[in-house]
């Protein structure tokens, strides 16, 4: 442990002038995609100073107001905006700036939860999968095959059908039912690559007991392939849990992206030109997605060095 | 090993591959089944209750509400000690028997799902079908050393549409063509006033109404297909027999579809095998958002009334499906790929 300390002091030291330059960390697609999710994480909580989240309540508005800016149609129904509502209104009431301010962090809290879980089980059973092999891998290996092959929104439904009061908490922890298999599944193949190092071997040799080699010595060295890992789970249970709400089960109390899809899709939004409706949570996740996805290739960059491009 | 004639071996070992794989379908069904009888009651609501409780709501409405009651307490054995019920949930799966739904009485879940079925089937198989199509052609041609940088980065543009889900490709799709050019319908799977029947017009309107479902899943799913077979392509394109074929001095286009792309479909299709879950649970939404009468469109009408055996119903129809395609992929693999011999360990 002590040698190994040396070492990284010692690289850091001579090779910083160097080490800035060629950072891995720092590629384009990494810091746009955690630029973009920063700005999704931060800019509700600054709205919110601004504008009041009780608006995202049902009834605590004027109905069918467009956005500032447009004008509205009497034929249709939309009134002129008052400048209160900036995005306008629903037909239920609800200003849909504020659904917004509510809606982002529900829906981001949601896929934190679950990814969170799912990548905790992913970990713990990667890792004993990988590492301890023979009889556990074959079954740990078996159930979470057939757990893939499982439809999983399918089933999601079923649970979250039959679960009492759907909160954002409940819905993050029914989501993480299905978010553990493809963690599980990566950690392993990367442990069984990893167990291979020369490192192992001799830190078996040098008495590390088990526990100490799977977290002291391999996953250190996995962190960049486990936050890519994190990162295209958070996106699937976004995906999950929208899709889940898109069908009408999400959270009843407060919006989420999901749930305001739904109340559009229920109320014929698209179908009577109410676009500030439906196209708000459908930009914000399309946002959502499209930031994973360059957070993940960029973190698949730092992980695996081939695809970095020479300058 | 097992020593004998090749032939003999190779009989045997498949047998033994396509009985393994077999059984890992019914254990996947069984864990899907039993995930979905244990996990809600375990949550500390009892579906049992749930299913009491619309009948009760629904007795005032629906006629026959208390002998939907009766045939439901002896069906589910709601009494019973919770093995017994599993059970009896088990047994009336392997029957495929799923009882009475509360929301449409008399009509039976079975029924509506029979009814469901065929267009979630055609069009989903098309979706699939095209998009696996189209999918390893765009990444065969990314891979494919003599494409031209034009045609490359006309056919990587698609490629970014993956990262979002198929339903909210299908909410743009249906805002931009049905309700701004008004070309095409805006729900349904085909249109009422004409009659259906193996006649041109019905036809051509089923085509009309599954175009955008189908366009929204297969553009959204075409990208994984076509990453997984650049890459491969890549390698491909880079060993020995391809240098044999240019020095035979064979057509591109053979060296392309049977050189190139033979080679690497196999791998391709499991991992058509691995993604068929998550397309069908991707179908459902889009089918929910474009009103299509098929399973996706009955679970939701089963979410809103809350009729819990509908759902349960759709959803074990669902794994049984799923899980039967991936099936089937796994053993047509042989067919498809004849360098693969399959030994006795697990890969």
């Amino acid at each position: 442990m002590n040698a190994d300390n040396a070492e990284t002091v010692d690289e850091s030291t001579t090779a910083e002038p160097q080490a800035r330059r060629d950072n891995p960390w720092l590629n384009r697609k990494l810091i746009a995609g955690a630029v973009v999710l920063t700005l999704l994480f931060v800019m509700p909580f600054a709205l919110r100073l601004f504008h009041d989240r009780d608006l995202a309540l049902v009834g605590s508005s004027p109905v069918n107001m467009v956005p500032n800016g447009f004008e509205g149609d009497p034929n249709l129904g939309f009134k002129d905006p008052s400048g209160d509502h900036p995005l306008g209104t629903d037909s239920q009431g609800r200003d849909m700036l504020a659904v917004l301010l509510v809606g982002i962090p529900a829906t981001l809290q949601v896929g934190l939860i679950g990814a969170g879980i799912g990548m905790a089980v992913g970990i713990l059973l990667g890792f004993t999968s990988g590492f301890f092999g023979r009889r556990l891998d074959a079954v740990i290996t078996t159930i979470t095959d057939a757990t893939l092959t499982i439809p999983g929104l399918a089933v999601l439904v079923v649970v979250a059908a039959s679960v009492d009061e759907l909160t954002v908490t409940t819905m993050g922890l029914v989501m993480a039912l299905f978010a553990w298999p493809i963690p599980t599944r990566l950690i392993r193949s990367q442990v069984l690559s990893m167990r291979q190092s020369g490192y192992v071997p001799l830190a078996r040799m040098s008495g590390v007991t088990p526990f100490g080699i799977m977290f002291k010595e391999i996953l250190p060295n996995l962190l960049p392939y486990l936050a890519g890992g994190f990162t295209f789970t958070i996106a699937g249970v976004i995906l999950a849990a929208t899709g889940v709400e898109t069908l009408g089960l999400g959270p009843q109390r407060l919006p989420t992206l999901g749930t305001t899809v739904n109340a559009a899709l229920e109320n014929s939004a698209l179908f009577r030109g109410m676009w500030w409706w439906w196209s708000p949570p459908i930009i914000v996740l399309v946002v959502i997605f499209l930031g994973f996805y360059l957070l993940n290739m960029g973190l698949d960059e730092v992980s695996n060095p081939r695809l970095r491009r020479i300058k | 090993m097992i020593a004998g004639h090749p032939r003999y071996v190779t009989k045997r070992l498949m047998q033994g591959y396509i009985g393994r794989r077999f059984v890992r379908m019914l254990f996947t069904i069984w864990l899907g089944a039993s995930a979905i009888f244990f996990i809600p009651r375990f949550g500390g609501n009892d579906p049992a209750d749930a299913v009491l409780g619309g009948l009760l709501a629904a007795g005032g409405t629906t006629e026959g509400a208390d002998e939907l009651i009766t045939a439901y307490s002896e069906r589910f054995g709601f009494d019973d000690p919770l093995l017994v019920q599993y059970g009896k949930y088990l047994k009336n799966i392997v029957l495929f028997d799923n009882g009475l739904s509360i929301s449409a009485f008399p009509a039976s879940v079975d029924e509506q799902i029979g009814r469901a079925l065929p267009w979630t089937i055609g069009l989903m198989s098309v979706a699939i079908l095209l998009s696996f199509l189209i999918g390893n052609l765009i990444g065969a041609l990314l891979g494919w050393p003599a494409t031209k940088p034009l045609t490359r980065a006309i056919l990587s543009m698609p490629l970014f549409i993956t990262a979002i889900p198929a339903f909210m490709v299908g909410l743009i799709l249906l805002w931009l063509f049905s309700f701004r050019l008004q070309w095409l319908p805006f729900s349904g799977a085909y249109d009422p006033d004409v009659a259906p029947g193996w006649n041109l017009s019905f036809i051509g309107s089923v085509v009309k109404h599954g175009f955008l479902p189908a366009v929204s899943v297969i553009l959204v799913r075409l990208g994984g297909f076509a990453l997984g077979m650049r890459g491969m392509m890549i390698t491909t394109a880079g060993q020995d027999y391809m240098l044999l074929a240019e020095a035979k001095g064979l057509s591109k286009r053979r060296k392309f579809f049977r050189y190139g792309v033979r080679n690497t479909l196999a791998p391709q299709l499991t991992e058509l095998g691995v993604a068929i879950g998550s397309i069908a649970g991707g179908f459902v939404i889009v089918e929910r958002v474009f009103n299509y009468p098929g399973l996706g469109s009955l679970l939701f009408r089963a979410i809103l009334t809350d009729d819990f055996p509908l759902i349960q119903g759709v959803v074990v129809y669902l794994i049984i499906g799923v899980t039967a395609m991936a099936f089937l992929l796994d053993i047509a693999y042989p067919l498809i790929d004849p360098r693969i011999s399959y030994s006795k360990d697990r890969s």
